[in-house]
């Protein structure tokens, strides 16, 4: 550990902060019209692949900044630029509804620069402080973005839902903070793991502060039992907002679940696993049920996150490499998957009124065979039929959980995976078996490219997984070197 | 003859990129375009018969157990490799599946909706197909062996009858379920033998005694549902009558087939000890099968429900004779599944000649059709003769060796089975009485047309090959014969050096 500032390391965050307040006042400063935002937008969406590419750039060795609280390596590389893809994805997502509903409030693109830089400031957390610092960043931004198509009731009622949950569990995570702290004396993640392994802190009160973090951060990806605020907040919010949601926020919080307990409660690993594997099934559980009743598939979508949410979470309980190596397949899959899913959703939509009803897709396959091809194979894909990319985000997991002798929760996963098949094969037959009038307005280019995009990852996955496994595999050896 | 390298990708892989590239094309503007749409994708059926006989099964090797046209390129990492090859238990059911896609696209002439997707999802189906009996990789398996659920669901919830969306959710989650269970043993074997090459594990990896059993099990979940096994038969009626005609075919032709080949492929040669001691567990639900089933048969009121019931009580036999692990069995079981491929297929295309005349498959609704249609009432007597096991057609050959094999493992699970022969005869027969003979009494009977020229062309060559094997089984015997042989050698060498109890 060098004892010092080593600005350089943390070049992408600065360059997307600094870079996100010259938008905002490049904002603040010009007239308020849709192409003026438009612009706003194209030069955020060329901030985030700028900062992409300096992360690629950057070097592959270990390395800290901020006296040890910032830390990046090939871990955290892997998980921004995944995150980075999704915000800017969302980005483009924005544009369209922007376009379509006249909107002229430049701040969403810069909110979405700035969640995802609390995000990466997360992911490279390696104190507790860093920790929640990225955290608020992250979710105040968000709190806002729901809240931010404010003429609409739903939208304002789910950042207000989503505001006071989201703030009961970062109470949650700093008290459990605050117990760590206490009880270690120490905020530091290696310095933790080093006091509870010395047997110098009370363990049944480190536990309780594992408990409360795991909760807190159970919230952020929206793991049942701590599950309520997303279906809410998913329909209420403009869709590229909800796309937004699904996507970069849960990269950001599953990395930062996989660092904290990983790193910093390393020698607490069978305490933790318990409630890894609880919140895992309780989630693939209430994912696989609950959407079965849903009408409206926004809230379809956010059951299906909180299953998927479960499918990560096994490869995080198996605590070895390849669950690691896991957890980041999937979550990279998923986040592919579930942008594809809400481009279909955000086009779904008559004389521009957005329309969320699963029925309003019958007729679809007729009509519009392109459209209702591509989010067919993303619905199997979700189920985790081969040779999909979700079958192989599904099979890398639960092989790592059967390596660390997980059966029972490997057979429970998949059998949950079947019953879930059941709603994803829902808006399949709505599209395909009802007969119904499609008449919706032709999907927007921004649409496309996003679903362009999605498509591509989920069908050639198989062929070329090897060309992107090296990138993963040493992610995940990263965090146990 | 000069071999094509890579034959077997080739296989894979052309419908597939036929079918990209029908898809890029618009096909359903008029008529004329949807025909040639389907005269297209009946040249490329063919093209892969033609080139899986000429090119696969004249050069394959008889004499060696070894597998042939092997490929092994690095896939996934982690020595998950993309590996095909055949030897000869798998190389029959390649042909068989080419050999019938013809004639379920022939057949297929009543689609006029979405032509263009129907064609592509069948040349996935196909392309999945193949790749099933060729992969000699667990993942891979896995992978054609689901990835096939995708086509055949649309396929019977687009194009199928009334109760379509009911028959295809059933059939895509009961074969799910099984198959998942599937997926966490071959996830266990991978990581207990560090490798998920199949001859690897056939051959040079032991496993030991109870994690043979959970295995077993596991695997016994996936195949038994898609064989499908009594009691986990349920769906297959109820996909097999909503499903249209060329689905049917294919379904009871080529998918049913996945089961008992995954039971050769993987339950015997990998888990021997376990296979010996659950036998008399699959002795006992064939029985079931063989004599239930075609119980339940007699009594249905839908032609292509009793077909379907007599589809179970058939494949009831093939794992009968797989697990009596004798070399007539196997054999036996093996010939049962080709020979069933053939006749079933025919059996659903002729059903589908009559439905596409009357909208209708109540056994109700027809009587005297010899009447007015007697060549029909010739194709349909062959192939309920066939499906009987009338000794000259190849139903009985299947039939015969599986009985003989039984009788030598086990001589009342022989004598139990072979109520089967009166069985299938008196629903069988009596469906045809029903159907066939007698006189009109429905009025909308006394204008139906007899079969015409593609019908019959159709059905030419399938009554050619039953009567064929019937008479001459000894291409097909003699290709899988080495094969079984090495399997059965390495089976008994496992049993012995575990001196597992023999069974009597």
């Amino acid at each position: 550990m060098f004892e010092t500032l080593n600005l350089a390391i943390a070049l992408p965050e600065l360059i997307l902060i600094l870079g996100a307040i010259a938008l905002l006042m490049v904002g603040v400063f010009s007239n308020s019209n849709v192409t003026k935002m438009l612009h706003i937008s194209a030069m955020a969406l060329a901030l985030v692949v700028v900062t992409i590419f300096i992360i690629f750039t950057q070097g592959s060795e270990e390395a800290t900044a901020f006296f040890g609280s910032f830390y990046v390596s090939d871990f955290t590389k892997a998980f921004k630029i995944i995150l980075l893809i999704g915000t800017g994805f969302a980005i483009l997502m924005a544009i369209e509804f922007k376009k379509r509903e006249n909107f002229t409030q430049f701040e969403l693109p810069v909110l979405m620069l700035l969640a995802a830089a609390g995000m990466m400031v997360m992911v490279s957390a390696n104190d507790m402080a860093t920790l929640y610092l990225g955290l608020e960043l992250q979710s105040l931004s968000l709190y806002v973005l729901a809240a931010i198509h404010r003429d609409n009731v739903k939208a304002t009622e789910a950042g207000l839902k989503y505001f006071v949950l989201g703030a009961l569990s970062s109470g949650m995570l700093l008290y459990g903070i605050s117990l760590i702290y206490g009880f270690t004396g120490s905020i530091g993640y290696s310095q933790i793991a080093s006091s509870i392994a010395s047997g110098n802190a009370n363990e049944i009160g480190v536990i309780f502060g594992i408990v409360f973090i795991l909760a807190g951060l159970a919230f952020k990806i929206s793991a049942a039992p701590f599950h309520m605020w997303t279906p809410d907040v998913y329909e209420g919010s403009p869709t590229p907002i909800t796309a937004f949601f699904a996507s970069a926020p849960k990269v950001a919080a599953m990395a930062l679940l996989a660092r904290v307990s990983m790193e910093a409660f390393a020698p607490m690993g069978d305490a933790w696993q318990q409630i890894i594997i609880f919140l895992a099934v309780a989630s693939m559980a209430l994912g696989a049920v609950a959407a079965i009743a849903q009408s409206d598939i926004k809230r379809l979508m956010a059951y299906s996150s909180i299953g998927n949410m479960g499918f990560a979470l096994v490869g995080l309980a198996a605590q070895n490499e390849k669950g690691i190596y896991g957890l980041l397949l999937y979550i990279t899959i998923y986040m592919f998957m579930t942008l594809g899913a809400f481009a279909c959703i955000q086009a779904m939509q008559k004389d521009k009124v957005s329309l969320t009803k699963i029925s309003d897709l019958a007729g679809c396959g007729k009509s519009n065979p392109f459209l209702a091809i591509l989010l067919t194979l993303i619905m199997f894909s979700m189920i985790g039929i081969p040779p999909l990319a979700g079958f192989f985000a599904k099979f890398y997991a639960f092989l790592a959980a059967v390596d660390a002798g997980l059966y029972p929760l490997a057979i429970i996963g998949v059998v949950l995976s079947v019953i879930s098949a059941y709603y994803y094969l829902r808006v399949i037959k709505v599209m395909f078996f009802d007969e119904g009038e499609y008449d919706h307005d032709p999907m927007a280019g921004e649409l496309k490219i996003v679903l362009a995009a999605s498509s591509a990852v989920i069908i050639l996955f198989v062929l070329f997984k090897l060309a992107v496994d090296d990138f993963m595999l040493q992610a995940a050896a990263a965090m146990f070197n | 003859m000069n071999n094509i390298p890579h034959v077997l990708s080739f296989l894979i892989f052309i419908p597939l990129c036929v079918a990209l590239v029908i898809s890029l094309g618009t096909w359903d503007k008029d008529e004329a375009a949807r025909n040639n749409l389907r005269y297209i994708t009946l040249l490329t059926t063919v093209v892969l018969c033609v080139i899986s006989v000429l090119f696969l099964w004249l050069p394959f090797d008889k004499g060696t157990t070894d597998y042939q046209f092997v490929e092994n390129i690095e896939w996934l990492g982690g020595g998950i490799n993309y590996h095909v090859g055949v030897d000869g238990i798998s190389i029959l059911f390649i042909v068989l599946t080419t050999a019938l896609m013809p004639f379920a696209i022939w057949g297929s002439a009543a689609i006029t909706d979405r032509v263009k997707h129907y064609m592509i999802a069948f040349l996935v189906l196909e392309s999945m197909m193949i790749g099933v009996f060729s992969s000699l990789d667990l993942v891979l398996f896995y992978l054609f062996f689901e990835g096939s659920l995708i086509p055949m669901f649309l396929i019977i919830g687009i194009w199928g009858g009334k109760n379509r969306v009911y028959a295809s959710y059933k059939f895509f989650l009961y074969t799910l379920l099984g198959s998942v269970l599937m997926l966490v043993a071959m996830m266990a074997m991978y990581i207990d033998a560090g490798t998920t090459s199949i001859p690897d594990l056939a051959q040079n990896h032991y496993f030991g005694t109870d994690m043979q059993t959970w295995l077993w099990i596991a695997f016994f979940a996936s195949f038994a549902v898609k064989m499908p096994m009594w009691p986990v038969h349920t769906w297959l009626p109820d996909a097999h009558v909503q499903a249209p005609t060329a689905g049917s075919v294919i379904l009871a032709g080529i998918l049913l087939k996945m089961g008992g080949y995954g039971f050769l492929r993987f339950s015997l040669p990998m888990f021997p000890e376990a296979s010996a001691e659950f036998a008399p567990i699959v002795y006992g639900l064939s029985i079931i099968a063989i004599i239930y089933t075609s119980l339940v048969a007699l009594v249905q009121e839908d032609i292509k429900k009793l077909v379907a019931y007599s589809s179970v009580a058939h494949m009831g036999f093939v794992t009968l004779g797989i697990f009596t692990a004798t070399k007539q069995g196997v054999e036996g079981a093996i010939f049962q599944m080709i020979s069933h491929g053939i006749i079933s297929g025919a059996l659903f295309l002729c059903i589908g000649v009559l439905y596409d005349r009357m909208h209708t498959r109540e056994i109700s609704a027809y009587q005297g059709l010899v009447n007015r249609m007697p060549t029909f009432a010739i194709i349909f007597m062959i192939f309920t003769m066939a499906n009987v096991g009338l000794p000259g057609t190849s139903g009985f050959v299947g039939e015969f060796l599986t009985l003989m094999g039984a009788f030598k493992a086990n001589t009342w699970v022989a004598t139990l089975a072979t109520t089967s022969v009166v069985l299938s005869a008196a629903y069988a027969l009596w469906l045809y009485r029903r159907v066939v003979f007698g006189t009109i009494i429905h009025d909308n009977l006394t204008n139906i047309l007899d079969c015409n020229k593609r019908e019959i062309a159709i059905f030419v060559p399938l009554i050619i090959l039953t009567i064929l094997f019937g008479v001459y089984p000894a291409p097909i015997l003699d290709t899988i014969s080495a094969s079984v042989d090495g399997l059965l050698t390495n089976y008994q060498a496992a049993l012995s050096t575990a001196q597992a109890p023999v069974l009597k």
